[in-house]
Protein backbone atom coordinates (compact mmCIF):
# COMPACT_ATOMS: atom_id res chain seq x y z
CA UNK A 1 0.00 0.00 0.00
CA UNK A 2 1.24 3.77 -0.91
CA UNK A 3 2.41 5.28 2.53
CA UNK A 4 1.29 8.14 2.05
CA UNK A 5 -2.29 7.03 1.56
CA UNK A 6 -1.61 4.74 4.83
CA UNK A 7 -0.42 8.12 6.72
CA UNK A 8 -3.82 10.22 5.84
CA UNK A 9 -6.20 7.23 6.11
CA UNK A 10 -4.69 6.68 9.61
CA UNK A 11 -4.90 10.85 10.65
CA UNK A 12 -8.96 10.80 9.02
CA UNK A 13 -9.51 7.57 10.94
CA UNK A 14 -8.20 9.66 14.04
CA UNK A 15 -10.70 12.07 13.25
CA UNK A 16 -7.70 14.93 12.49
CA UNK A 17 -9.10 17.44 10.27
CA UNK A 18 -6.69 20.30 10.61
CA UNK A 19 -3.31 19.93 8.90
CA UNK A 20 -0.56 22.58 8.76
CA UNK A 21 2.40 22.33 6.88
CA UNK A 22 6.04 23.30 6.02
CA UNK A 23 7.40 21.25 3.08
CA UNK A 24 10.28 18.72 3.26
CA UNK A 25 11.28 17.19 -0.12
CA UNK A 26 10.63 13.87 1.94
CA UNK A 27 7.01 15.17 3.07
CA UNK A 28 5.85 16.24 -0.59
CA UNK A 29 3.94 13.30 -1.38
CA UNK A 30 2.25 12.78 2.37
CA UNK A 31 1.05 16.59 1.38
CA UNK A 32 -0.29 15.88 -1.74
CA UNK A 33 -2.07 13.73 -0.04
CA UNK A 34 -4.00 15.87 2.83
CA UNK A 35 -4.51 18.22 -0.22
CA UNK A 36 -6.85 15.52 -1.80
CA UNK A 37 -9.02 14.70 1.10
CA UNK A 38 -12.16 16.95 1.17
CA UNK A 39 -12.70 15.97 5.15
CA UNK A 40 -9.13 17.56 5.62
CA UNK A 41 -8.32 21.73 5.92
CA UNK A 42 -5.26 22.19 4.94
CA UNK A 43 -3.54 25.54 6.20
CA UNK A 44 -0.25 25.80 4.98
CA UNK A 45 2.24 27.98 7.30
CA UNK A 46 5.25 30.31 7.24
CA UNK A 47 6.51 28.64 9.97
CA UNK A 48 6.01 26.00 12.33
CA UNK A 49 5.59 28.50 15.02
CA UNK A 50 3.34 30.06 13.62
CA UNK A 51 1.56 26.96 12.44
CA UNK A 52 1.61 25.13 15.86
CA UNK A 53 -0.46 28.54 16.70
CA UNK A 54 -3.08 27.71 14.20
CA UNK A 55 -2.84 24.26 15.43
CA UNK A 56 -3.42 25.65 19.15
CA UNK A 57 -6.63 27.45 17.42
CA UNK A 58 -8.27 24.93 15.33
CA UNK A 59 -7.83 22.52 18.69
CA UNK A 60 -9.78 24.95 20.76
CA UNK A 61 -12.59 25.47 18.26
CA UNK A 62 -13.13 21.67 18.20
CA UNK A 63 -11.29 19.90 15.68
CA UNK A 64 -8.38 17.63 16.04
CA UNK A 65 -5.18 19.17 14.56
CA UNK A 66 -1.58 18.16 12.99
CA UNK A 67 1.52 19.45 11.66
CA UNK A 68 3.87 17.92 8.83
CA UNK A 69 7.09 19.51 9.03
CA UNK A 70 11.41 19.07 8.68
CA UNK A 71 13.06 18.33 12.26
CA UNK A 72 15.21 21.48 11.68
CA UNK A 73 11.68 23.16 12.94
CA UNK A 74 12.58 21.77 16.15
CA UNK A 75 14.92 24.54 16.60
CA UNK A 76 12.42 26.92 15.50
CA UNK A 77 9.40 26.11 17.61
CA UNK A 78 11.14 25.14 21.18
CA UNK A 79 9.32 28.36 23.27
CA UNK A 80 6.02 27.68 21.25
CA UNK A 81 6.24 23.73 22.58
CA UNK A 82 6.90 24.63 26.63
CA UNK A 83 4.95 27.82 26.95
CA UNK A 84 1.56 26.92 24.41
CA UNK A 85 1.33 23.94 23.61
CA UNK A 86 1.98 22.11 26.69
CA UNK A 87 1.50 24.57 29.36
CA UNK A 88 -2.15 24.63 27.87
CA UNK A 89 -1.96 20.97 27.59
CA UNK A 90 -3.17 20.63 24.23
CA UNK A 91 -2.62 17.12 21.71
CA UNK A 92 -0.19 17.81 18.78
CA UNK A 93 0.50 15.28 16.56
CA UNK A 94 4.02 16.35 14.69
CA UNK A 95 4.73 13.85 11.70
CA UNK A 96 8.11 15.13 11.28
CA UNK A 97 10.87 14.36 8.26
CA UNK A 98 14.16 13.15 10.27
CA UNK A 99 16.85 14.61 7.61
CA UNK A 100 20.21 14.17 8.31
CA UNK A 101 20.22 10.65 8.96
CA UNK A 102 21.61 7.44 7.02
CA UNK A 103 21.63 8.29 3.42
CA UNK A 104 21.50 11.78 3.47
CA UNK A 105 23.56 13.83 0.85
CA UNK A 106 23.38 17.34 2.12
CA UNK A 107 25.75 17.81 4.97
CA UNK A 108 24.26 20.47 7.28
CA UNK A 109 21.03 18.33 7.88
CA UNK A 110 23.02 16.43 10.03
CA UNK A 111 23.58 19.27 12.23
CA UNK A 112 20.26 19.55 13.56
CA UNK A 113 19.55 15.64 13.10
CA UNK A 114 22.35 15.20 16.22
CA UNK A 115 20.13 17.39 18.27
CA UNK A 116 16.64 16.21 17.05
CA UNK A 117 15.98 13.57 20.02
CA UNK A 118 18.34 15.37 22.37
CA UNK A 119 15.69 18.22 22.35
CA UNK A 120 12.61 15.73 22.34
CA UNK A 121 13.89 14.34 25.19
CA UNK A 122 14.72 17.39 27.10
CA UNK A 123 11.25 18.40 26.48
CA UNK A 124 9.88 15.09 27.58
CA UNK A 125 7.95 14.69 24.26
CA UNK A 126 7.07 11.27 23.34
CA UNK A 127 9.18 10.43 20.36
CA UNK A 128 8.57 7.73 17.89
CA UNK A 129 10.78 6.91 15.07
CA UNK A 130 10.40 4.82 12.09
CA UNK A 131 12.68 3.56 10.47
CA UNK A 132 11.12 0.41 8.37
CA UNK A 133 7.80 1.77 6.61
CA UNK A 134 6.40 -1.49 8.61
CA UNK A 135 6.96 0.97 11.42
CA UNK A 136 4.07 3.04 10.18
CA UNK A 137 1.63 0.07 11.49
CA UNK A 138 1.88 1.55 14.71
CA UNK A 139 0.45 5.11 13.38
CA UNK A 140 -3.33 4.60 14.27
CA UNK A 141 -2.07 4.05 18.01
CA UNK A 142 0.10 6.92 18.45
CA UNK A 143 -2.48 9.09 17.52
CA UNK A 144 -5.09 7.35 19.53
CA UNK A 145 -2.05 8.25 22.42
CA UNK A 146 -1.66 11.71 21.42
CA UNK A 147 -4.95 12.98 21.60
CA UNK A 148 -5.58 10.08 25.10
CA UNK A 149 -2.69 12.22 26.91
CA UNK A 150 -2.99 15.71 25.29
CA UNK A 151 0.77 16.26 24.48
CA UNK A 152 2.30 16.85 21.61
CA UNK A 153 3.90 13.65 20.22
CA UNK A 154 7.11 13.39 17.61
CA UNK A 155 7.10 11.04 14.51
CA UNK A 156 10.32 11.19 13.31
CA UNK A 157 10.09 9.74 9.69
CA UNK A 158 13.78 8.87 8.32
CA UNK A 159 15.12 8.63 4.68
CA UNK A 160 15.08 4.59 5.09
CA UNK A 161 11.48 5.03 5.41
CA UNK A 162 10.56 7.37 2.59
CA UNK A 163 12.80 4.83 0.81
CA UNK A 164 16.34 7.19 0.15
CA UNK A 165 16.08 10.48 -1.70
CA UNK A 166 15.54 9.44 -5.16
CA UNK A 167 17.64 11.24 -8.03
CA UNK A 168 20.01 12.64 -5.38
CA UNK B 1 -5.16 57.40 24.50
CA UNK B 2 -3.77 54.15 25.70
CA UNK B 3 -4.27 50.24 25.49
CA UNK B 4 -6.05 49.96 28.54
CA UNK B 5 -7.77 52.79 27.83
CA UNK B 6 -9.14 51.39 24.26
CA UNK B 7 -9.68 48.10 26.13
CA UNK B 8 -11.95 49.83 28.46
CA UNK B 9 -13.93 51.69 26.18
CA UNK B 10 -14.52 47.98 24.01
CA UNK B 11 -14.88 45.50 26.77
CA UNK B 12 -18.53 46.20 26.55
CA UNK B 13 -18.58 44.36 22.74
CA UNK B 14 -16.01 42.00 22.99
CA UNK B 15 -18.28 40.57 26.31
CA UNK B 16 -20.08 38.83 23.38
CA UNK B 17 -17.48 37.71 21.62
CA UNK B 18 -14.33 35.39 21.45
CA UNK B 19 -11.19 36.86 21.89
CA UNK B 20 -7.91 35.33 22.09
CA UNK B 21 -5.75 38.29 23.67
CA UNK B 22 -1.54 39.45 23.47
CA UNK B 23 1.09 38.29 25.73
CA UNK B 24 1.64 40.21 28.33
CA UNK B 25 0.13 43.74 29.88
CA UNK B 26 -2.58 43.11 27.48
CA UNK B 27 -3.87 40.38 28.80
CA UNK B 28 -3.19 41.52 32.16
CA UNK B 29 -5.37 44.56 31.43
CA UNK B 30 -8.41 42.57 29.71
CA UNK B 31 -8.48 39.97 32.36
CA UNK B 32 -8.51 42.85 34.82
CA UNK B 33 -10.56 45.46 33.19
CA UNK B 34 -13.60 42.68 32.04
CA UNK B 35 -12.40 39.19 32.45
CA UNK B 36 -14.89 36.61 30.67
CA UNK B 37 -14.73 32.31 30.02
CA UNK B 38 -14.75 34.09 26.30
CA UNK B 39 -11.12 35.25 26.40
CA UNK B 40 -8.39 33.35 25.78
CA UNK B 41 -5.20 34.96 27.73
CA UNK B 42 -1.70 34.36 25.72
CA UNK B 43 0.78 33.71 29.33
CA UNK B 44 3.95 33.08 26.87
CA UNK B 45 4.80 32.78 23.37
CA UNK B 46 4.79 36.04 22.07
CA UNK B 47 3.19 36.72 18.22
CA UNK B 48 0.86 33.89 18.14
CA UNK B 49 -2.10 35.34 18.91
CA UNK B 50 -3.01 36.04 15.37
CA UNK B 51 -2.31 32.78 14.30
CA UNK B 52 -4.50 31.19 17.42
CA UNK B 53 -7.01 33.18 16.33
CA UNK B 54 -6.77 32.39 12.51
CA UNK B 55 -7.16 28.45 13.74
CA UNK B 56 -10.02 29.14 15.90
CA UNK B 57 -12.20 31.33 13.60
CA UNK B 58 -11.33 28.74 10.60
CA UNK B 59 -12.11 25.58 12.66
CA UNK B 60 -16.01 27.00 14.25
CA UNK B 61 -18.22 29.50 13.07
CA UNK B 62 -18.58 31.94 16.08
CA UNK B 63 -16.65 35.86 15.45
CA UNK B 64 -13.61 35.70 16.83
CA UNK B 65 -11.20 38.74 17.73
CA UNK B 66 -7.69 38.29 18.23
CA UNK B 67 -5.87 41.90 20.09
CA UNK B 68 -2.44 41.33 18.86
CA UNK B 69 0.58 44.24 19.16
CA UNK B 70 2.41 45.95 16.95
CA UNK B 71 5.30 43.83 18.29
CA UNK B 72 3.93 40.74 18.18
CA UNK B 73 2.89 41.15 14.76
CA UNK B 74 6.33 42.14 13.90
CA UNK B 75 7.95 39.04 14.93
CA UNK B 76 5.33 36.96 13.34
CA UNK B 77 5.20 39.03 10.17
CA UNK B 78 4.24 35.22 7.81
CA UNK B 79 0.75 35.33 9.88
CA UNK B 80 -0.67 38.19 7.73
CA UNK B 81 -0.26 36.06 4.29
CA UNK B 82 -1.52 32.82 5.88
CA UNK B 83 -4.83 34.78 7.06
CA UNK B 84 -4.94 36.88 3.77
CA UNK B 85 -4.98 33.39 1.71
CA UNK B 86 -7.21 31.64 4.07
CA UNK B 87 -10.42 33.76 4.73
CA UNK B 88 -12.47 33.00 7.66
CA UNK B 89 -15.47 36.29 7.64
CA UNK B 90 -15.47 35.29 11.00
CA UNK B 91 -12.10 36.41 12.02
CA UNK B 92 -11.44 40.12 13.35
CA UNK B 93 -7.10 40.92 13.97
CA UNK B 94 -7.23 44.01 15.85
CA UNK B 95 -3.42 45.19 16.02
CA UNK B 96 -3.13 47.67 19.26
CA UNK B 97 0.00 49.45 17.45
CA UNK B 98 1.20 51.63 20.43
CA UNK B 99 4.68 51.75 18.23
CA UNK B 100 6.36 49.93 21.16
CA UNK B 101 7.07 46.69 22.66
CA UNK B 102 4.73 48.07 25.82
CA UNK B 103 4.89 44.90 28.39
CA UNK B 104 8.96 45.26 28.22
CA UNK B 105 9.02 48.91 28.88
CA UNK B 106 8.08 50.89 25.98
CA UNK B 107 11.22 49.93 23.62
CA UNK B 108 9.99 52.01 19.85
CA UNK B 109 8.93 49.12 17.55
CA UNK B 110 9.80 49.50 13.83
CA UNK B 111 6.01 49.82 13.03
CA UNK B 112 5.75 53.42 15.30
CA UNK B 113 8.83 54.69 12.61
CA UNK B 114 8.75 53.99 9.01
CA UNK B 115 6.99 50.54 9.06
CA UNK B 116 3.08 50.82 7.69
CA UNK B 117 1.31 47.42 9.30
CA UNK B 118 -1.70 48.49 7.28
CA UNK B 119 0.76 48.72 4.33
CA UNK B 120 1.70 45.47 5.02
CA UNK B 121 -1.30 43.23 5.62
CA UNK B 122 -2.84 44.81 2.16
CA UNK B 123 0.29 43.98 0.21
CA UNK B 124 0.16 40.20 2.08
CA UNK B 125 -3.49 40.42 0.00
CA UNK B 126 -5.74 41.08 2.94
CA UNK B 127 -8.51 42.78 1.36
CA UNK B 128 -10.67 44.27 4.66
CA UNK B 129 -7.72 46.71 6.49
CA UNK B 130 -9.07 49.82 8.32
CA UNK B 131 -6.14 51.66 9.64
CA UNK B 132 -7.88 54.12 13.00
CA UNK B 133 -7.29 56.07 15.50
CA UNK B 134 -7.62 55.00 19.01
CA UNK B 135 -10.84 56.95 19.89
CA UNK B 136 -12.66 55.11 16.89
CA UNK B 137 -11.63 51.47 17.88
CA UNK B 138 -14.75 50.60 19.39
CA UNK B 139 -17.14 51.99 16.29
CA UNK B 140 -14.59 50.26 13.70
CA UNK B 141 -14.66 47.20 15.36
CA UNK B 142 -18.23 47.10 15.79
CA UNK B 143 -18.74 47.63 11.89
CA UNK B 144 -16.50 44.85 11.35
CA UNK B 145 -18.33 42.72 13.53
CA UNK B 146 -21.27 43.54 11.89
CA UNK B 147 -19.88 43.48 8.55
CA UNK B 148 -19.04 39.65 8.81
CA UNK B 149 -16.22 39.93 6.68
CA UNK B 150 -12.20 38.99 7.88
CA UNK B 151 -11.00 42.23 8.75
CA UNK B 152 -7.40 43.43 9.58
CA UNK B 153 -7.65 46.23 11.90
CA UNK B 154 -4.69 48.99 13.21
CA UNK B 155 -5.65 50.94 15.64
CA UNK B 156 -3.23 54.03 16.36
CA UNK B 157 -2.64 54.64 19.99
CA UNK B 158 -0.11 56.20 22.45
CA UNK B 159 2.41 54.10 24.21
CA UNK B 160 1.96 52.95 27.90
CA UNK B 161 0.62 50.43 29.60
CA UNK B 162 -1.66 51.02 33.15
CA UNK B 163 -0.41 48.99 36.30
CA UNK B 164 -2.59 45.77 36.81
CA UNK B 165 -1.85 42.72 38.39
CA UNK B 166 -0.17 39.86 36.97
CA UNK B 167 -2.54 36.45 35.92
CA UNK B 168 -2.45 33.84 38.64
CA UNK B 169 -4.99 31.64 36.58
CA UNK B 170 -3.66 28.11 35.73
CA UNK B 171 -3.34 27.86 31.57
CA UNK B 172 -5.34 24.75 31.78
CA UNK B 173 -8.24 26.90 33.61
CA UNK B 174 -8.38 29.51 31.16
CA UNK B 175 -8.34 26.73 28.34
CA UNK B 176 -10.90 24.91 29.74
CA UNK B 177 -13.54 27.71 30.46
CA UNK B 178 -12.62 29.28 27.17
CA UNK B 179 -13.16 25.48 25.17
CA UNK B 180 -16.58 25.64 26.89
CA UNK B 181 -17.26 29.26 25.98
CA UNK B 182 -16.63 27.92 22.22
CA UNK B 183 -19.33 25.35 22.53
CA UNK B 184 -21.62 27.03 24.48
C1 LIG C 1 10.36 35.26 22.20
C2 LIG C 1 10.11 36.38 23.11
N1 LIG C 1 10.88 37.50 23.04
C3 LIG C 1 10.62 38.53 23.85
C4 LIG C 1 9.62 38.47 24.78
C5 LIG C 1 9.37 39.62 25.73
N2 LIG C 1 8.13 40.33 25.39
C6 LIG C 1 6.96 40.05 26.01
S1 LIG C 1 5.70 41.04 25.55
C7 LIG C 1 6.73 41.89 24.52
C8 LIG C 1 6.24 43.10 23.79
C9 LIG C 1 5.12 42.87 22.86
O1 LIG C 1 4.83 44.08 22.21
P1 LIG C 1 3.47 44.31 21.48
O2 LIG C 1 3.01 43.04 20.84
O3 LIG C 1 3.57 45.51 20.63
O4 LIG C 1 2.43 44.54 22.68
P2 LIG C 1 2.23 45.83 23.62
O5 LIG C 1 2.66 45.40 24.98
O6 LIG C 1 3.01 46.95 23.07
O7 LIG C 1 0.76 46.09 23.56
C10 LIG C 1 8.04 41.37 24.54
C11 LIG C 1 9.14 41.91 23.74
C12 LIG C 1 8.87 37.29 24.82
N3 LIG C 1 7.85 37.12 25.67
N4 LIG C 1 9.12 36.27 23.99
MG1 LIG D 1 3.05 47.47 20.99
Amino acid sequence: MNIDKKIVDDLVANDVSFITTVPCKQLAGVIEEVDRREGILHVPSNKEDEGMGLCAGAWMGGKRPAIIMQNTAIGVTINTLATLIQYYRMPLPMLISYRGELREPVACQVEMAVHTKALLAQLNIPTYHFHHQSDAAELDEILKYTFMCNKPVAILTDANFWGGYGDQ
Amino acid sequence: MIRSEILREIAPILRDQLVICNIGIPSQELHAIDDQPSNFYMLGTMGLASSIGLGLALAQPKTVIAIDGDGSVLTNLGTLPTIANNVADNYILLIIDNGSYGSTGDQPTYAGKKTSLAAVAQACGCERVIECQAEDTGAVLQAAIDARQMTVIVCKCDSGNAKMPVITMDPVVIKDRFMKAVQA
